[in-house]
């Protein structure tokens, strides 16, 4: 019997043939086949290698405190291959989010959420936050510092919910504290809930793709018509439709084997993330940081003034959230084409613009005490150089009394405060004295812990940090000649 | 003339055997799945409306263990853990001993959004990690973020030793 008998046999009993027809060879307009189209169909690949590594790194891993460290560890160092599938499962992850950005990107450009598309938008964007919770929840997995210190920040989120807090803060750790009910909560989520939801959405997805059509290639000065639209879509086809597969799939597939090699290549030469020391909470000397899909979440929660954090965090993201729902109903007719749409255009450039910023900012977060500054780095020795002994008394202290965790010295040191190089150009000695004693804005109060003696040796030194060709603020009030 | 006709009745479909069969079949579901549904989903919210009160007296350690005007850090085992917890039912604090009896213990977790907060003697403050908020060695807000001061536990001496009430983790709706 022939391989093309044994085909045949299968397909008169399952029709799949007819089934892929009607699938991949549906028609597509010939313009669509572009190469700004192949970021969904990436984005799918990934999450194809995402659900093949995360199988097999749960042959492995135990989701349990008191072992999952040491199986990500086992998973590093003794089993084979282990650190690559653990690579791909991170870097698959990384390159997931961000093309289905891109994606989301080019389908609000190209104003694919119009009529007769708005469910697809809509399924997209549970996608969008799917995807957002696969990669907390695998963030999680990774039972390090980092993981149990960011869960941390959500169950503090979570308690600042009105009324309900407690329960919310029990509900999602499964007990008074984070420990074991925590983790398997997020093991649930990570491996059959949200992969659940994900496939079936997809499907859903997929599904509005073939009855609706993929969105034509807009051209500027032809909008949406409602009334005209599916006629006009059904008559592109007729004209100029390709079939998808075979004559229109050929830059989905050479992209998708370029994000594959890519993911290798960082999976290869970069490895795996973590686990960054193990999750013990008595283990305090840690600065915790969240993978980058957070690192703007986090900037903000540090950015965002106090009074209004609580209403930004549980109201107005939310209301961002909703709004990305409802493009297509307040927008849903009308212009295409970016060129026609400035103010879309303005919305995504203003939007990620915000973003990268950021989680640029979050990566060296200068709004937090460099917290071995005082102890770890050095003072500039051009400013220690010739000076009186009150003075380096006064040198000596800014690092004893920490001072360098927040004020940096010729740009080394903590970022939170001024740099305080030249920081006697900008206050005069009374100043300085007020602001180390009673602290200011973010400064706090040091007048119970200087003694006299070490407030007069750090003013003195802090009185000589000007540059030689710029005098010293002084108290207008004080004649020059006794300035010293 | 003016006589209106009634509207003419809603075919009623006849109840045949298959209809009432059908129509039983989906009641008979319905009371099925609920009582299959109401243990699977107390189940899964049974932490969330756990009416337990997880508070507990700790002991932190003998009071000679805190030198007077000092601030130390100590860990205790939490008193509500599961066997499978590891080192995160190891939970830290820190104890202020003002002076004889007098104690102050803080949790560990800042009050702005749940970091370790680490303690400086030489300038007398608590700093946080992740986004700088800074406490005095009384627990007070010094600067930073956070909207109030650090979580407090309740403490008691009992035969010279510190023992403190906790059990949970704080957040601003549930202070320790």
């Amino acid at each position: 019997m022939s391989m093309k008998t044994i085909g045949q046999w299968f397909d008169a009993r399952l029709h799949l043939a007819q089934l892929f027809e009607a699938t991949a060879g549906h028609k597509i307009p010939a313009s669509s086949a572009s190469w700004w189209y192949v970021f969904g169909s990436a984005t799918l690949t990934c999450f194809i290698l995402q659900l093949a590594t995360g199988v097999c790194l749960a042959l492995v891993y135990v989701p349990s405190p008191d072992q999952a460290y040491q199986t990500l560890e086992y998973l590093n160092y003794e089993q084979p291959a282990g650190w690559f599938l653990r690579a791909l499962h991170y870097w698959g992850s990384n390159f997931m989010v961000t093309l289905m950005t891109i994606h989301m990107i080019q389908v609000f450009m190209f104003g694919a959420y119009k009529y007769p598309r708005e469910l697809t938008w809509v399924m997209g964007c549970i996608l969008f936050l799917g995807t957002l919770g696969a990669a907390f929840t695998g963030q999680v997995m990774r039972f390090d510092q980092d993981a149990y210190w960011g869960l941390g920040i959500g169950v503090s989120i979570m308690g600042r919910v009105p009324l309900l807090g407690q329960e919310m803060v029990h509900g999602l750790i499964g007990g008074p504290i984070l420990s074991a009910e925590a983790l398997s909560r997020f093991f649930s989520l990570h491996v059959f809930v949200i992969p659940g939801l994900l496939i079936a959405v997809i499907g859903v997805h997929l599904r509005l793709v073939l009855t609706k059509g993929i969105n034509d290639y807009p051209v500027a000065g032809k909008g949406v018509d409602p009334a005209t639209y599916d006629q006009e879509y059904e008559e592109l086809l007729e004209r100029e439709g390709i079939r998808f597969f075979p004559d229109g799939i050929d830059k989905d597939v050479l992209f998708t084997s370029f994000v594959l090699l890519a993911i290798f290549l960082c999976a290869i030469l970069l490895g795996p993330k973590g686990p960054n020391g193990p999750a013990d909470p008595t283990f305090i000397h840690t600065a915790p940081r969240p993978d980058f899909f957070f690192l703007s979440l986090f900037a903000v929660l540090a950015l965002l003034p106090p009074y209004m954090e609580t209403s930004v965090i549980l109201y107005v993201l939310p209301l961002f959230v909703v709004a990305l729902f409802l493009i297509p109903f307040i927008a849903g007719t009308g212009e295409k084409h970016w060129s026609k749409r400035p103010g879309a255009a303005a919305g995504v450039i203003l939007t990620m613009t915000s973003l990268i910023t950021l989680a640029w900012l979050g990566t060296y977060s200068p709004w937090s005490p460099h917290m071995n500054a005082w102890s770890g780095v050095p003072t500039p020795p051009a400013m220690v150089k010739g000076l009186s002994p009150l003075q380096l008394q006064g040198a000596a202290l800014v690092q004893s009394k920490q001072c360098r965790n927040c004020h940096s010295l010729d740009g080394l040191g903590g970022q939170r405060g001024p740099d305080l190089t030249n920081v006697a150009t900008r206050l005069t000695e009374n100043q300085l004295i007020r602001q180390i004693l009673q602290g200011d804005g973010n400064m706090p109060a040091y007048g119970d812990h200087l003694k006299p003696y070490e407030v007069t040796a750090l003013v003195s030194f802090l009185s000589a940090r000007h540059p030689a060709n710029q005098p010293a603020a002084r108290n207008s009030a004080v004649p020059a000649s006794r300035i010293p | 003339m003016s006589e209106q006709t009634p509207p003419p009745p809603r075919p009623v479909a006849p109840l045949t055997r298959r209809s009432f069969l059908f129509k039983l079949g989906i009641g008979m579901n319905v009371v099925a799945a609920s009582l299959i549904a109401v243990p699977v989903v107390g189940f899964v919210l049974s932490a969330a409306f756990s009416r337990k009160a997880y508070q507990a007296w700790i002991p932190l350690g003998k009071i000679d263990d805190f030198p007077e005007g000092q601030t130390r850090l100590a860990t205790y085992r939490n008193p509500f853990t599961r066997p499978w917890d590891g080192f995160t039912a190891n939970l830290p604090c820190w104890v202020r001993r003002i002076e004889g009896e007098q104690f102050q213990v803080f949790a560990i977790n800042c009050a702005h959004l749940g970091c370790p907060v680490r303690w400086f003697p030489e300038s007398g403050l608590f700093m946080c990690p992740c986004h700088g908020g800074v406490y005095y060695e009384d627990g007070s807000h010094a600067s930073g973020p956070p909207p109030r001061g650090l979580f407090e536990y309740e403490y008691k001496v009992k035969k010279g030793a510190l023992m403190v009430k906790g059990g949970e983790v704080p957040t601003l709706s549930e202070s320790v």
